[in-house]
């Protein structure tokens, strides 16, 4: 691998926007750009300092391509930690290519998958795991999930890592003191205070991996499920909700388009609505697919839009009663998901039917799909469950695979360190499992030596005669 | 006196010169060990006792390899415990207190029957190089002699400054010259030189105490030895050990002469061992502890000298002799020689090669305390590896390493030469990473092959280690093969704790269980028999009880070095240029390009350098 070259590639993500930013980086990017930007005020691109941008035209020879910004980063301040050009040119597919060809021409090598950011680490300006969080900024496209990566680049993640190595590397000392020091006058540590740390450690972790869950929803949009009896309006509202979106879907290479359209972005924050394929042909129902099928598609989903033809409850105490009993039957077997119960064709009820209907059933949403009454409320339902915590809360959440899967693998040890308490195992034996769980943390955080263990041995214990 | 060119000569005659000269002789090096007195052959300078834990294995390891740690620990012990029986068998520990006066002889007499190696008595006060080569030493009396390659074990030695309260004088250990000379020739070369602290107690006439106020500490019932050889047996009569503590008011003693101690006004600015503290040091960091251990250790079968184990000092006589005599049992103690601190010259291990030679002068080779380590067996171990490498230098043969997950060898010298050291480097289980491999039953199926290979683990140590091992995996498979009904199994079960069986299974399955000994099996009769026709003898025994209850531990630690070793099989290119990844750390660059690590393994052990910085190198070279 060389790093003397110069690369470029599309730095925003590819297709039609309304402005695309193209980067070159590397020891001839100033060279380069200056061969094919003329500026408008006839300023020479390489005299100018960092940090500065410039209007100016891209040129292929005498023809103008495209009228841009050239902004300046010279090394090391900048992304790569190399002289960065960073051109924001009009976002036509057709110019952002003509200006690439025209830099591969000029010198520039096209920048494989990731190769900025793999400069930017070996230059210095980011550790692996900052690297990774921004492997994970880049691919991100809400607004929910660029914060966790922030909060990531920032150490929270791996604040609450060190903290349990710091803790586990004090237990392992202690195991390593009545080892190596069987013979010396000194205290060793209860096994009722391993046994307390072994659990807390424990129980950190299983939150830590259970928050991957979390991490991963927010990265991957949340799963909504629509369930409803036949005719209340399911496909009505599915599109009710996409369909002014849908200029903000994301759209994403290699997916369906079905898919595509039942995503759906509030407030940047990504919902995915799951299995509406049968919505469409409105033969999802209750009755139809049975109680069955319905509550596997609960189980998916993190939010449970519950919806009902509001017009059909008018004098109809029956229908009433069973809908209580459906709704508390889901609220009794998934309390952790958030439940919104839909009361569709709102357009068709009197204002004192839906008063009535409030006052029956909590947290009841009227709206009308066809109308569109009521939707914009809807939104901001779903999107307070984001921002109020009933989906997400404030602390370290794991979103990257590789920490899961470390975390995964402490706790496997871990729990063998239980077993282990649990069997009266000789420390020695036990140190094995502590040692590759100090193993696993490492690989989050940074080094564990075998010196961290006696260095704290020899601060904290009298020992030598 | 000296027309004939050596393969290799030994500077200094302690364990590390002692293993060196034997290990380059055997393997058939012209050697001549130099040495300041050859009355102190291989001289216990300090505490009169062998192995202990992490130590034992490395003289069981020694043993395996060939050299004669073992053997001679095993002829003059006078007291044998394995240490740490009640925890796993790779803590089990083999310590002996010995004799110190026929340890330093049966040494001598085993180097004085062994081929190859000449003798001299003089101080070696200069070095012959050409170019950067080494090429022989001068004696202070100006005799040249040379060698094709030449170790220097110097121990204290060198510039050595002995401290009592506030008197110093020169000397390599209590009534012994300092060696001087060699340090600044060796700095004129270019080698980085530090100086290093550490410290002995006073030793007592064993007829002023009174050991009924003491704790007895007998040796083991069954006590067992180093050597795998059947040339020595285990003891059959031992001395006993006592213990007693300090008290506050011997505390207080202590404390009324800090303001002369050497440790305490500055007089000593040197690094002493953490692990080995000073009596002075121990109450001064650890004030609230009201009482410190002492061990009181025969020197001998028949000497009335004792060993004051814990009651390391520099301070004046005075004020040992008067805190002393407040611990019980010492109150009429009269002193044979009152502790004392060392200061000596010690060359940072970070400039020699895995094979001990240094990076900066060919064929010239450290081992020893010059490395900055402590205890004998370190020492020892270091100096028959700087031995077997000097001699196939001079063959031009491959070089010797032993790598971390074959042995506490193995982990020693890694560390030492990557790591480095700011202390005296004693040896703990905890620094190897796969200790459970590292186990004192099986330092013979870890080495004694690879040894063998080189010639220097005679064919007959091959034998008895192929026999062992075999007659081990036989056993083990008839306790696999072997059924035994609950009539039988039950009683041994019960007296155990253990829960009862329904019906007849394996033998194997019942002694899996935590608890369960191979003596409680021998007391079945099929057993019994199996033994006894097979004349399966202690160690055997040993290695198949480990097997039954331990291999699933150990098959666990196998994998975990097979981890290690994939690094270990990416080699880094010589001359590498670490200036160029500006991603590394600067202390990570700095240490790196002078380290010069051979594999990013060994990279990766480099205090300083973080995972990050070895995920770079791995990217940069192209994994």
């Amino acid at each position: 691998m060389t790093h003397n070259d110069t690369i470029v590639a599309l730095a925003t993500p590819s297709g039609a926007g309304a402005i695309a930013v193209i980067r070159l980086s590397g020891e001839k990017a100033i060279t380069i750009a200056s061969e094919i930007f003329h500026s408008i005020s006839n300023k020479q691109l390489k005299k100018q300092k960092s940090h500065t941008v410039h209007l100016g035209h891209i040129k292929d020879g005498n023809r103008v391509i495209d009228e841009v910004l050239a902004t300046i980063f010279k090394n090391p301040h900048s992304y790569t930690g190399e002289d960065v050009i960073e051109m924001s040119c009009h976002g036509s597919p057709f110019i952002q290519q003509e200006i690439i060809q025209l830099c591969l021409r000029t010198g520039a090598r096209m920048a494989t998958a990731g190769e900025f950011t793999l400069r930017a680490f070996l230059n210095g300006k980011m550790d692996l795991s900052q690297a990774e969080a921004v492997a994970d900024l880049i691919a991100s496209d809400s607004e929910a999930s660029h914060q966790l990566a922030i909060q990531q680049m920032r150490g929270g993640f791996s604040t609450e890592i060190s903290r349990l190595r710091e803790e586990l590397l004090n237990f392992a000392s202690l195991i390593e003191l009545e080892l190596d020091f069987a013979e010396e006058d000194v205290e060793f540590a209860n096994r009722d205070d391993f046994q307390k740390l072994i659990s807390k450690i424990s129980l950190v972790l299983k939150r830590l991996i259970d928050s991957f869950a979390t991490g991963n929803v927010l990265k991957n949009g949340i799963p909504v499920a629509i369930v409803g009896e036949p005719n209340v309006g399911k496909s009505t509202l599915l599109n009710a909700l996409l369909n002014e979106e849908r200029a903000i879907v994301s759209d994403i290479a290699g997916t369906t388009r079905d898919t595509i359209e039942d995503e759906l972005n509030i407030g940047g924050i990504g919902f995915r609505f799951i299995d509406t394929a049968g919505i469409r042909d409105t033969t999802d129902t209750i009755e139809g697919l049975g109680i069955k099928k319905t509550f596997e598609k609960i189980e998916q989903a993190q939010v449970v839009l519950y919806l009902i033809d509001s017009s059909q409850f008018i004098q109809n105490n029956k229908k009433l009663e069973n809908l209580k009993i459906e709704i508390s039957k889901i609220k009794n077997q998934y309390p952790q998901k958030a439940l919104v119960v839909i009361g569709n064709k709102a357009d068709k009820i009197s204002d004192e039917t839906s008063q009535l209907m409030r006052s029956e059933v909590e947290n009841l949403h009227l709206i009308s799909a066809k109308t569109g009454q009521g939707v914009e409320d809807l939104k901001n339902t779903l999107l307070d469950f984001v921002n109020t915590g009933a989906l997400r809360n404030n602390e370290t959440i794991v979103t990257n695979t590789r920490h899961y899967d470390a975390l995964l693998k402490a706790l496997e040890e871990i729990n063998k360190v239980q077993e282990g308490i649990d069997i009266g195992l000789s420390g020695d034996l036990m140190a094995i499992d502590i040692r590759q769980a100090l193993y696993y943390f490492g690989e989050i955080t940074g080094e564990i030596t075998n010196d961290d263990l006696l260095g704290n041995i020899f601060a904290n214990f009298c020992i030598g005669k | 006196m000296f027309d004939k060119e050596y393969d290799v000569i030994v500077v200094g005659g302690g364990h590390a010169g002692s293993e060196a000269a034997a290990a380059a002789a055997n393997l058939g090096s012209s050697t001549l060990l130099i040495t300041m007195s050859l009355q102190n052959i291989a001289q216990m300078s300090c505490n009169p006792a062998m192995g202990g834990i992490a130590k034992g294995q490395i003289v069981r390891e020694i043993d395996a390899l060939g050299g004669y740690s073992g053997i001679v620990s095993d002829k003059t012990a006078i007291q044998f415990k394995m240490l740490n029986k009640s925890k796993g068998p790779a803590m089990w520990s083999p310590r002996v207190q010995s004799d110190r006066m026929r340890f330093a002889e049966e040494w001598r007499l085993m180097l004085e029957g062994t081929e190859n190696l000449d003798f001299y008595q003089e101080m070696v006060s200069g070095l012959m190089v050409e170019g950067d080569k080494i090429v022989g030493v001068k004696t202070s009396l100006g005799v040249e002699v040379r060698a094709k390659s030449v170790i220097l074990t110097n121990g204290t030695f060198l510039n050595g400054l002995i401290h009592i309260g506030e008197k110093q004088f020169g000397g390599g250990r209590a009534g012994e010259r300092a060696a001087h000379g060699i340090t600044k020739e060796l700095t004129d070369l270019g080698f980085e030189a530090g100086r290093m602290k550490t410290g002995t107690p006073p030793r007592v006439d064993g007829r002023s105490l009174d050991f009924s106020k003491m704790i007895v500490q007998p040796g083991d019932e069954k006590p067992e030895k180093f050597s795998y050889l059947d040339s020595t047996s285990p003891l059959k009569i031992q001395r006993d050990c006592h213990m007693s503590y300090t008290s506050l008011e011997v505390h207080n003693l202590l404390r009324e002469g800090f303001d002369r101690s050497p440790m305490f006004n500055g007089s000593i600015q040197s690094i002493g061992p953490r692990y080995c503290p000073s009596i002075e040091d121990k109450i001064n960091r650890f004030a609230d502890k009201d009482r410190h251990q002492l061990f009181v250790e025969p020197e001998g079968w028949n000497t009335v000298e004792y060993y004051v184990n814990g009651f390391s000092t520099s301070l004046p006589e005075d004020i040992q002799f008067k805190a002393l005599r407040q611990v019980a049992g010492f109150e009429n103690v009269k002193f044979f020689r009152p502790g004392y601190a060392i200061e000596y010259d010690y060359f940072p291990p970070t400039q020699l090669k895995h094979t001990l030679e240094t990076k900066r002068i060919n064929g010239l080779y450290f081992a020893g305390q010059i490395n900055g380590t402590t205890g004998y067996e370190e020492a020892a171990s270091q100096g028959l590896m700087a031995g077997i490498n000097a001699h196939l230098k001079v063959r031009e043969e491959e070089p010797f390493i032993i790598k971390r997950n074959e042995a506490y060898i193995g982990v020693l010298i890694d560390d030492l030469i990557t790591k480095g050291t700011e202390e005296p480097y004693r040896m703990f289980t905890s620094r190897a990473e796969y200790r459970t491999l590292l186990r004192q039953d099986n330092a013979d199926f870890r080495l004694t092959p690879m040894s063998n290979t080189i010639g220097l683990a005679s064919d007959d140590r091959l034998r008895r280690m192929e026999k062992k091992k075999e007659q081990s995996v036989n056993f083990v498979k008839f306790l696999k093969d072997t059924s035994v009904v609950p009539e039988v199994i039950n009683p041994i079960l019960e007296s155990k704790n253990s829960a009862v069986v329904k019906q007849s299974d394996k033998i194997f399955k019942s002694f899996s269980r935590p608890n369960i000994t191979m003596d409680d099996m021998a007391t079945i009769i099929e057993v019994a028999d199996y033994i006894d026709k097979n004349q399966l003898d202690h160690e055997v025994l040993q290695q198949t009880e480990i097997q039954v209850k331990y291999a699933g531990y150990i098959a666990k630690e196998k994998n975990n070095a097979d981890k290690l070793n994939r690094l270990e099989g990416i080699k880094i290119p010589t001359n590498f240029d670490y200036s160029k990844l500006k991603s590394l750390s600067y202390e990570a660059r700095e240490k790196l390009s002078a380290i010069k690590p051979v594999t990013v393994s060994q990279a990766s052990r480099i205090s300083g350098v973080s995972p990050n910085d070895i995920s770079v190198m791995l990217v940069y070279m192209g994994r």
